[in-house]
Order: structure tokens, then C-alpha cells, then sequence
């Protein structure tokens, strides 16, 4: 972990630069320069109260189940087989094309970066939509199903390039442009909720570390999705994980993709800011 | 302080469906009197039974108590600890306070994470589980019970 730490902070510059070419208007990033670090030292991923086991799982790529449909996604980001007839290679080069191919946007960065405001819709755009629009408008196709086989693949391809980087957020600068977002966000990780009536932070802000019967319970950081889970037996969105803790608390959930969960993201994103990307993860 | 709190009694529209799941959904709140942070009276006059208590106590899907709190049921593996450990809980705490952590921590302390057993009301509560309590009042009398005998 630390080795990784160290690597994100060399990379931090090169993660800062493509982050301002996606978002295509860039007046966030102003802070270039800044790994996050140093402003959320007390951060830490769910990885550090996994077992050894699930932990090596995690850690070596041959034994990691997710890395099944990120060959599944591999195919399909360099197929033409779509009414667009272009491939996600064909814009933004091989997956770790540090240079980003014709567009000029690389994958490397992505996800540290996101969510990202997209100033079409007013609202944060996280990775899976990013890849569905893109799909939509240069590829001429459908969307992938939110937590189908190729989302899930296609998350985990695009964001494992940042591994290692430091999460980026500035979503708490009112002058930011995901601040409306984030302070959404914020509402909804401490409002209590569901039957049981309990907030997000309850749990992973002041408990963290602490076990709920048989699990630990980590800060809830959003660091390592997509992630493979024992209990769902395949890998899984964010936001289906959002969903699962609502419901353990027997509170109505949300969407996947809705406006609630991607304010939710944004804040989340910023929780975590500083920590390495670690997608995909493996969790119980 | 003395004030009371009148629960109102269950809405009189059953909606179609609702009738189905569980006896808790039929019943009628009791309503209860705080104390000075107490609530002296049983729920529902009918003494709480001990045994039963131990198993709701246990029970995943009723009070789940052993999610955050060690309590002396060897046979249950993984007790939790985000609350305190309850062993001689019964020492600590009257029968009286007991019944109003049961009903409502929140009066206690307003940021706990501890559910509220026996209220209605909350935040987007699951439409399964809306306008029920976690706990029937039998069933919050019988814990206070079970909790009564940890000495
Ligand atoms: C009743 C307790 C509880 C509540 C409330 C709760 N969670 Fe969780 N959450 C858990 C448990 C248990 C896990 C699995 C262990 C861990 O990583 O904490 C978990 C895991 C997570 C993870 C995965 C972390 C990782 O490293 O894999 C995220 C993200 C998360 N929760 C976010 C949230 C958000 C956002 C909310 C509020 C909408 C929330 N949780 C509410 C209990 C809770
Ligand atoms: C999700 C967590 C959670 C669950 C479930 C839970 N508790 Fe608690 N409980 C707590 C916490 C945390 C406290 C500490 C007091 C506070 O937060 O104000 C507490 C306090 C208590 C106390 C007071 C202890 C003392 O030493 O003063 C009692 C008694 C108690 N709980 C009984 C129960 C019983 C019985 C159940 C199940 C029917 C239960 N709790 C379920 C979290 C929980």
C-alpha cells in the first residue's frame, strides 16, 4: 500500500492534467498541484480491514474475479462492432495510452477524477455514465445496463488505469461547480433514515473500526468499485452498494445512476480524497 | 419534567396488502408516558417473559442486539460492539430505563446509533415496513424482561 501511495503522488501531476481535458471546461481544477494527502490524513479504505485473504485476492490480478469482465471489456473497447462503427480505441488509444490516442483523452486519471460536473445536464457524471454516453453518442448504441457484465467490466477496465493515484476532489470549494452536489450529498450521508434510522455516518463515520456482528465496519470509502463481494458472488457498482446499505436499514432505496446516489458519489469522492484508486476491489 | 407522548393509534385506513404481513402491523400503538427519561409503565400490562426475550433479543430480524452489543449468549458466535457490552446490565439500569432504551434511545441521547424499537415514523422507511415498529410492545416488555435477569 504505501509503495502505491508514493507512486499516486509521482502521478498525481499527469492525473491533475487529464482531469482538466475531460471536463472540458476545467475552472474546478484550479488547485493543480495538490495530491489531497496532506488535507485528509485520516482517510483510510475498507481494504485495510479486510482479511489477509480477501486482501491477496484483491492484490494479485491472476486470483482477482473481477478481472474476468475486465477481459469481457477488454474486446469491447477495441471493437467497431457498433452502428458508430469506432471503438473506444480508436479515440482515446490502448487503455494505458498515457497520451490518449486521438482525442487526447487518456484513461489513466479517469478514476481518480470523477465524478466530474457535466455542464449538458447540471448534475455530476460518474464513470458508468461517462462510458454510456460515450457509447450513445460516438458508438451509435444503446447503453450498457447499469450493473450488467459490461458496465461492471468496463468501470473496472477504465478505472483500474488509475490505480494508485490519489483521489481528487474539490467539491467542497463553493466555487466548485459539483458543490451544489456535494452539499446534497453531504445532507444525505447524515440524515438518518429507514426503519432503523440510522445515517451513513452513524456507521462508517462514527463507528468505523468498530464490528457489527461478524463485519468490521470501514469508513465506507468509494476508493476500490467496482467490487467483487463474496456475499453478492459477483462484482458490483457503487451504487449497488448504496442501495444494500439503505436496505440493510430497511430504508427505501435509490436508482442506480439517480441524481440521489451521484450527489452521494460526489461526496463521497471527496471523503475520500487523498486515498489511492484501488479498482477493482474484493470485500466480503 | 413530565410530559407525555401520545402515539396515535394506528391510521385507520388498512391499506389493501398491508393486512397480510405481520401481526405488528394491525396492532395498535400503546401509548406510554416519559418520565424524566424513564417510561415507568409496561407497555401493555402483560408481565414480559424472559425466555422470549432472550430470542427476539437474538432474532436477526427482530433486535438483532447481538449486531452491537456483547451479551452474555455464549451459543451465539460474533457479537458486535459499536454499543456497550449489556452483561450486568441489569444492575446498571431499572426496569424503567430499561423500557425507555428499548422504545426510544434517542430521548436518552439524541445522536445514538441505537434503533428505536417501538416508533413509526422515520425517513424513507421501506414501504414493507412503514408505520411499523421493530419490536411489538409484548415484545419490547419481554426484552426489558430478559435484560432485567443479566445481574
Ligand atoms: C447499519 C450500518 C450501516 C449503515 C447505516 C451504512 N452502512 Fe455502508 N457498510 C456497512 C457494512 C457492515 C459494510 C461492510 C464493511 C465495511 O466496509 O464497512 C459497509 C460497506 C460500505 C461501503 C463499501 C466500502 C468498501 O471499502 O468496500 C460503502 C461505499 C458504504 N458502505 C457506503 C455507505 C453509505 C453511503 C451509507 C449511507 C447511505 C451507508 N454505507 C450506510 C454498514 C452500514
Ligand atoms: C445498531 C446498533 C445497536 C443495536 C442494534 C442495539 N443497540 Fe443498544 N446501544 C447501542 C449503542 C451505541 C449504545 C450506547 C448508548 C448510546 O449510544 O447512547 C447502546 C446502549 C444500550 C443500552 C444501555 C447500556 C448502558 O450501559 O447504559 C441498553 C440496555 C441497550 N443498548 C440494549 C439493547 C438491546 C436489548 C438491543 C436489541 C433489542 C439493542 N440494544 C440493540 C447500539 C445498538
Amino acid at each position: 500500500m504505501k509503495k502505491l501511495i508514493t507512486a499516486a503522488i509521482a502521478l498525481s501531476g499527469a492525473g491533475l492534467l487529464l482531469a482538466a481535458c475531460v471536463a472540458g471546461g476545467g475552472s474546478s481544477m484550479s488547485s493543480t498541484g495538490e495530491n489531497g494527502i496532506s488535507d485528509n490524513p485520516d482517510a483510510w479504505s475498507g481494504y485495510k480491514t479486510a482479511t489477509a485473504e480477501t486482501q491477496a485476492m484483491n492484490d494479485d490480478d491472476f486470483e482477482n474475479p473481477v478481472m474476468p469482465y475486465v477481459d469481457l471489456a477488454a474486446g469491447i473497447y477495441n471493437s467497431r462492432d457498433n452502428a458508430g462503427k469506432i471503438s473506444c480505441a480508436d479515440c482515446h488509444g490502448a487503455p494505458d495510452d498515457a497520451t490518449g490516442g486521438r482525442s487526447g483523452i487518456p484513461m489513466k486519471g479517469v478514476g481518480a477524477n470523477y465524478p466530474r460536473f457535466n455542464a449538458e445536464t447540471g448534475k455530476p457524471i460518474n464513470v458508468e455514465l461517462q462510458i454510456n454516453k460515450c457509447r450513445e453518442e460516438r458508438q451509435v448504441e444503446k447503453g450498457f445496463k447499469y450493473e450488467g457484465d459490461e458496465m461492471i467490466g468496463m468501470t473496472a477496465l477504465v478505472r483500474m488505469q488509475s490505480r494508485g493515484m490519489p483521489v481528487v476532489s474539490k467539491a467542497a470549494d463553493p466555487a466548485n461547480e459539483l458543490h451544489a452536489a456535494w452539499t446534497a450529498g453531504k445532507e444525505f450521508y447524515y440524515q438518518r433514515r429507514g426503519q432503523l434510522d440510522m445515517a451513513c455516518s452513524n456507521c462508517h463515520e462514527d463507528h468505523a473500526g468498530d464490528l457489527i456482528r461478524a463485519e468490521t465496519l470501514s469508513q465506507g470509502q468509494s476508493n476500490g468499485f467496482p467490487t467483487y463481494r463474496f456475499k453478492w458472488q459477483k462484482p458490483g457498482t457503487l451504487h449497488r452498494r448504496f442501495a444494500g446499505c439503505n436496505k440493510n436499514i430497511r430504508a427505501e432505496a435509490f436508482g442506480r445512476g439517480s441524481d440521489e446516489y451521484l450527489n452521494l458519489e460526489t461526496y463521497l469522492a471527496w471523503r475520500g480524497r487523498g486515498l489511492p484508486v484501488e479498482a477493482p476491489s474484493v470485500r466480503k | 419534567m413530565k410530559h407525555s407522548k401520545l402515539l396515535a393509534t394506528a391510521f385507520g385506513v388498512a391499506v389493501a396488502g398491508a393486512i397480510s404481513f405481520s401481526a405488528q402491523a394491525e396492532e395498535m400503538m400503546a401509548t406510554f408516558e416519559i418520565v424524566d427519561g424513564t417510561i415507568p409503565q409496561s407497555l401493555t400490562g402483560t408481565p414480559g417473559d424472559a425466555d422470549a426475550g432472550r430470542k427476539t433479543a437474538i432474532d436477526r430480524k427482530k433486535g438483532n442486539c447481538l449486531a452491537c452489543h456483547v451479551m452474555p449468549i455464549p451459543e451465539q458466535q460474533f457479537h458486535g460492539e459499536t454499543g456497550p457490552a449489556l452483561d450486568g446490565i441489569g444492575d446498571r439500569l431499572s426496569e424503567a430505563e430499561l423500557r425507555m432504551r428499548m422504545v426510544d434511545a434517542k430521548v436518552i441521547n439524541p445522536d445514538t446509533m441505537m434503533p428505536s424499537f417501538y416508533k413509526t415514523g422515520q425517513h424513507m422507511v421501506l414501504k414493507k415496513f412503514e408505520g411499523k415498529t421493530i419490536l411489538s410492545a409484548q415484545e419490547v416488555e419481554d426484552v426489558v424482561a430478559y435484560l432485567l435477569t443479566l445481574k
